[in-house]
């Protein structure tokens, strides 16, 4: 059987299931304040919305395989790609434009002009250190770290360049902090080899 | 009519998670189910580095007189197998469908724990329908 082809993000965000988009708004507000309130602290914050992230994106990321047909990205630039268009469009309803790459290709950046999560937010300024939308850094770091892609640079598509991808997700723009977008720098700070790093003749 | 004999799901590391069985034919205790799950994932290990395909993936299909073994393994490694009678049809279909009621009915249960074994009412319950026979047919279309 032939192998199917990958889906748009616009063909999949048709065909899931979707939430209100209010209610989901409204939902991570309340959970954001929620763990403002245990948590007190605004770094403490950050760190757990991260966290719950790569929860999310840990399990996530099966789902996207699943329903987009995507078959493995041959760099990490195609990965970039996948994600703002596919990524975000199947599970935000939004793209994101990928810019910033750095000469090696290891680091680029996710802009988002839109983000579904802020529609109402403002940020008091008892708030100013937080970053009120890192569950979705979370999610990408999670997700990536669950799938392998063959290592950077190497020729040859072998089995044994595969690699799983460790990544760092920071925020550089943020509309909350008064800046025109949401922009991630996202960096390819470790390719761990998988599986099979075992060879007999070594 | 061809028929599913059995399906597994294996987790990266080579636990077996989910084993079902359909019918008489080839049922195996647990102790031979989790053996051959774990023997299929050295052996799909194996059959990657000795591939002589660039970029080959493993094993898809272990073709024997009495049965039919198709193996699908998704981006993240989890290997989901069915081992069928000979010449049964639409099996990439059906593993492909098995895959996505994995990601929504497994990986979605909050309480679901990461590469552990599979105990989902919901889960159980879609794959029943999924895998009777006429289901699998249409799955073709």
């Amino acid at each position: 059987m032939p192998p199917v082809a990958p889906r748009s993000g616009d063909a999949i965000f048709a065909s899931v299931e979707r939430v209100n988009a209010e209610l989901f708004t409204l939902t991570y507000g309340a959970i954001v304040r929620q763990l403002l309130t245990d948590l007190e602290e605004v770094e403490e914050v950050n760190k757990q919305l991260d966290q719950m992230g790569y929860n999310i994106g840990i399990r996530l990321i099966d789902e996207f395989l699943a329903k987009s047909n995507v078959s493995r990205c041959v760099d990490f630039k195609e990965t970039a790609e996948v994600i703002a268009k596919v990524g975000f469009k199947m599970f935000l309803g939004v793209t994101a434009t990928v810019t910033n790459w750095d000469a090696e290709g290891t680091t680029c950046s996710l802009v988002l002009e839109d983000n579904p999560l802020v529609d109402f937010v403002e940020l008091p300024d008892t708030c100013q250190g937080l970053y009120y939308c890192n569950v979705l850094s979370g999610v990408i770091r999670g997700a990536l770290e669950m799938v392998s892609s063959y290592l950077n640079g190497r020729l040859g598509l072998s089995v044994d360049n595969l690699v799983s991808m460790k990544t760092e997700v920071t925020w550089i723009r943020d509309m909350l902090r008064g800046d025109d977008a949401f922009e991630m720098q996202v960096k390819l700070v470790k390719q761990v080899p998988e599986e099979y790093p075992y060879k007999d003749d070594e | 009519m061809a028929a599913i004999y059995s399906l597994y799901i294996i987790n990266k590391s080579g636990g077996l998670i989910f084993y079902k069985d359909y019918g008489s034919a080839g049922r195996m205790d647990t102790n031979d189910s989790l053996r051959l799950a774990s023997l299929w994932h050295s052996m799909h290990a194996i059959s990657q580095q000795l591939s002589p395909v660039p970029s080959c993936s493993g094993i898809e299909l272990l073709q024997a007189d009495t049965f039919d073994l198709h193996c699908f393994q998704s981006l993240t490694g989890t290997k989901f197998f069915v081992v069928c009678e000979p010449g049964t049809l639409h099996t990439e279909a059906l593993l492909k469908h098995v895959y996505e009621l994995y990601t929504d009915f497994v990986l979605k249960n909050p309480f679901y724990e990461m590469e552990m074994p599979i105990r989902c009412e919901l889960f159980d319950i879609s794959l029943a329908l999924a895998v009777q026979k006429d289901r699998v047919a249409l799955l073709g279309r």
